[in-house]
């Protein structure tokens, strides 16, 4: 895969930044705005699509980060966009990766190319950019989720055996499906708010995403999201 | 103009729309079912690799042609339980539309090349 170019920061802009605290709020949004484009939009959705359907799933080569604001932890994505790895085990769209090995079909690992890292302080510009897009404040404030603590077993039974979310995720390195984001970081990822409301109803979020709503009752969706936050913890 | 000429203008005009907008039966196999199902419809998708029950093979002529349309439309649009089946095999009515999964069910025929009991 071609890696663009990227951009870096002016050594002055970030020393203008840095001095005056970024005091003129407007001009260190717009070097912010300025370094998300120049550097993630080729890969990444900044904006809502036109219009989604399944072959922009099928086509797109990255994770959509145009509600990055209502979901991502800050100090996660300061942290990511220094020293990034694999969170979905088969890439963004699985079917872009697979071939169809002996037994079963596979993600070879040289399919999936490393993610871009950046420095300290380009990361933390991005990601106060990407922290200012919030098209979904409203889903987040109708959520009222408190984690708290759960039987690890339980947990898993419930993630596994019963609700079958284990299919598609994995629930620890190696173990699990891996057409779907890693969960067992997905804790110190995400925010608590949209974890509990992106499995209540994925398709508010990614109305073409394959993932199924299975239609959870609150407390059954408060029960895979307090076991989801306890696998980060451990 | 006569009704039917007119029915099949309209049908004309309207068909590139269409095909563009609407994802086919085959796309939308691709899209949420190969993942577990295999890119072939063999069963052996990426994610069978840790799976308790393994998926239905969509190419097996035997057990497909054992299932009528109706079954299998409710075991896309409702999820595995709903015919008695593994919770592994999820629900779709919130991906899908009926008519979409009538065209998802249309393309299993073909994956089978099999017909309804
Ligand atoms: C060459 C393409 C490419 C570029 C350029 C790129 N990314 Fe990514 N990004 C990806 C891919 C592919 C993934 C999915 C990685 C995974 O799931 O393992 C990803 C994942 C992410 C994620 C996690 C998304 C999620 O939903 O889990 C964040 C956050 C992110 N990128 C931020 C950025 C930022 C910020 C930039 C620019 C500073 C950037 N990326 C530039 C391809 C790119
Ligand atoms: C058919 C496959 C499939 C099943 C079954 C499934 N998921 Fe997902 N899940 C996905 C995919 C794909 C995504 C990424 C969606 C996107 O961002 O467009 C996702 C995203 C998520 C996320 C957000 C993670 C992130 O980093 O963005 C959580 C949390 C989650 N799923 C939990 C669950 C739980 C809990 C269950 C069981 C009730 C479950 N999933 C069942 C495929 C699945
Ligand atoms: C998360 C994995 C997974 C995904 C994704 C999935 N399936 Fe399945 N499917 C299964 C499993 C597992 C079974 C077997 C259930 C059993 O035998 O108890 C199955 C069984 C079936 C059956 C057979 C039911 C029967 O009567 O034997 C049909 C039909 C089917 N799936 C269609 C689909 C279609 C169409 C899609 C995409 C819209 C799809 N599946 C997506 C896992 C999955």
């Amino acid at each position: 895969m071609i890696q663009p170019k990227l951009f870096h920061l002016s050594t002055v802009t970030l020393l203008v930044g840095v001095i005056s605290g970024f005091s003129s709020p407007a001009l260190a949004e717009k070097t912010a705005k300025q370094f998300v484009e120049t550097n993630c939009a080729g890969c990444h959705a900044l904006s809502e699509p036109e219009s989604s359907t399944t072959t922009r799933i099928r086509e797109r080569k990255a994770p959509d980060l145009y509600y990055a604001g209502n979901k991502f932890q800050e100090d996660w994505l300061i942290q990511w966009l220094q020293s990034p790895t694999r969170i979905r085990p088969g890439g963004t769209f699985f079917g872009q990766n697979v071939v169809a090995a002996e037994d079963r079909d596979i993600v070879p690992k040289d399919k999936l190319p490393e993610h871009p890292a950046f420095n300290a302080s380009e990361a933390e510009v991005a990601a106060s950019y990407l922290m200012s897009l919030t098209p979904y404040d409203e889903l987040i404030s109708s959520t009222a989720y408190v984690p708290k603590p759960i039987s690890g077993a339980m947990g898993r039974m419930n993630f596994t055996k019963f609700k079958g979310c284990v299919a598609c995720h994995e629930l620890e390195k190696g173990y699990g499906g891996i057409s779907g984001p890693e969960v067992h970081t997905a804790g110190s990822r995400l925010k608590p708010e949209f974890l509990y409301s992106f499995i209540k109803n994925p398709q508010a979020w990614a109305p073409k995403t394959f993932m199924s709503n299975l239609h959870l009752d609150d407390s059954e969706v408060q029960k895979l999201s307090d076991f989801i936050t306890t696998l980060s913890k451990e | 103009m006569h009704f039917l000429t007119r029915i099949i203008l309209i049908t004309l005009i309207s068909a590139p729309a269409l095909a563009e907008s609407e994802a086919t039966g085959k796309q939308l196999y691709n899209t949420y079912c190969t993942q577990c199902h295999g890119i072939y419809g063999d069963g052996w998708g990426v994610n069978t690799r840790d799976i308790e029950v393994l998926p239905r093979d969509h190419t097996d002529s035997g057990e497909m042609s054992a299932r009528s349309d109706q079954e299998l439309f409710k075991a896309i649009k409702h999820g595995g339980q709903a015919v008695n089946k593994s919770i592994l095999m999820p629900n779709w009515d919130a991906n899908m539309s009926d008519a979409e999964i009538d065209r998802v069910v249309r393309y299993l025929r073909e994956l089978c090349n099999c017909e309804a009991p």
